[in-house]
């Protein structure tokens, strides 16, 4: 089947097999291998990517469910808003970087989410075996100061 | 696969009638769980329920909410008059998965996937929710807690669609919602909670402690007749005829059990 979606800000037209998922499509036909496959399941977040600008996991969404949507990947992010995190020492063997990257930019990007939440919560989907997590959390923090 | 794209609701209702074996895909999270290697679902048929505007969100009328057949759990965290009215609904979509998963997971899904383990229908049974369903033969409406028959089995015939949910508003003394897992997040249920009450009465519904969520109706006689409570084993005796917990791979049922008395009991004393 041919579907078109906007791809990091490019209209895009492809043809694609209709049992792909979302995750398949970027990686093998789109050649954006940023984005990472984990789990499989929609625990560990690696496969991270906004729709319609909200986070989710790209190994749960049918690609057919992407026609006239809004994708980013984390190829569209921009390296100097990531230096936070370098800082903070929030990478080690860098798995679950990219997805970690994508959840770090979107709660940077909406800090009114944290009236509600705190940013353990919001990275809750993002797992890290590696770090621990504080220098992820640290990392958004000075995100978050040096945005405010 | 055979992949159904209807435009419309009436065109989704009238594919659905023609092929009742087709599964409706709203969020996608249930069914793309290890996908690849489910090799015997690829050749299903699927109707894409994605494109239906009219299903989505959510929308308060004067006595009640009406979840979209497609309004997903993000929908209700971000909606500040959930929070504020029916806040067992914003506590239980927060206790789902992530928010990868909150941002696409519906209610109608979390209903109609029928898990013993769920955790935004023992929020909605807890609220009187009713179940709004559609097929090319008109419109049904079953309570959320006459719903499942048992399970995995349920008041849905294969050409009817979930187009709604309706919750109706009221005024609440008491809203409680525990979920027990083996971590805060991306952990399913060992043992689930949602206990309310309002001029209505008592509800107190049940989540992995039966082939169904349930309601508990000895609990809620118990609670009515406003016996004094020293311990959670004053409730062992109801918890026992309302609910089976078995072994499984998340937990057992001795546990089960005994969690459930010491979550009901502290549900109460922190009211």
């Amino acid at each position: 089947m041919k579907i078109s979606f906007t791809l990091n800000g490019a209209p895009t037209s492809l043809e694609v097999d209709p049992t792909e998922r979302l995750l398949d499509t970027l990686r093998y036909r789109l050649a954006l291998t940023g984005t990472k496959e984990g789990c499989g399941e929609g625990e560990c977040g690696a496969c991270t990517v906004y729709l319609d600008g909200l986070p989710v996991n790209s190994c749960l969404v049918p690609i057919y469910q992407v026609r006239g949507s809004t994708v980013q990947t984390v190829e569209s992010l921009d390296p100097a808003g990531l230096r936070p995190l370098l800082t903070s020492g929030a990478t080690q063997c860098g798995a679950c970087t990219p997805g970690v990257s994508m959840t770090a930019c979107w709660i940077r990007d909406h800090p009114e989410l944290l009236a509600t939440h705190t940013i353990r919560e919001l990275l809750a989907g993002n797992l890290c075996r590696c770090t621990g997590y504080d220098g992820i959390v640290d990392g958004i923090g000075a995100t978050l100061e040096a945005g405010a | 696969m055979k992949l159904l794209l209807p435009e419309s609701r009436a065109e989704a209702l009238a594919m659905l009638a023609r092929t009742p074996d087709a599964v409706p895909v709203a969020g996608g999270t249930d069914v793309l769980v290890h996908w690849p290697t489910r090799m015997a679902e690829h050749d299903r048929t699927y109707l894409d329920l994605s494109p239906l505007g009219d299903l989505k969100g959510v929308r308060w009328e004067a006595g009640e909410l009406v979840l979209g057949g497609l309004a997903t759990y993000w929908d209700v965290i971000r909606d500040p008059r959930a929070a504020q009215e029916l806040s067992l609904l914003v506590h239980a979509a927060r206790q789902v998965g992530s928010v990868q998963i909150q941002a696409r997971g519906t209610w109608a899904g979390n209903i109609v996937n029928a898990s013993p383990a769920a955790d935004g229908v023992p929020a909605l049974m807890a609220y009187d929710a009713v179940v709004v369903l559609e097929s090319v033969r008109g419109r049904v409406e079953v309570p959320l807690a006459d719903f499942y028959t048992g399970y995995k089995e349920m008041h849905r015939a294969s050409d009817e669609l979930v187009v709604a949910i309706r919750v109706p508003r009221r005024a609440y003394a008491l809203q409680r919602f525990v979920k027990v897992g083996s971590r805060r997040a991306q952990a399913i249920a060992k043992v689930g909670l949602a206990l309310t009450r309002s001029a209505a009465g008592w509800r107190v519904v049940a989540a992995s402690v039966a082939p169904t969520i349930r309601r508990c109706p000895a609990l809620e006689r118990l609670l009515a007749d406003g016996a004094p409570l020293r311990s959670p084993d004053d409730l062992l005796p109801a918890i026992d005829q309302d609910v089976t917990p078995i072994d499984d791979i998340r937990s057992t049922a001795a546990y089960r059990r005994q969690v459930m008395a010491r979550v009901v009991f502290d549900a109460l004393r922190a009211s």
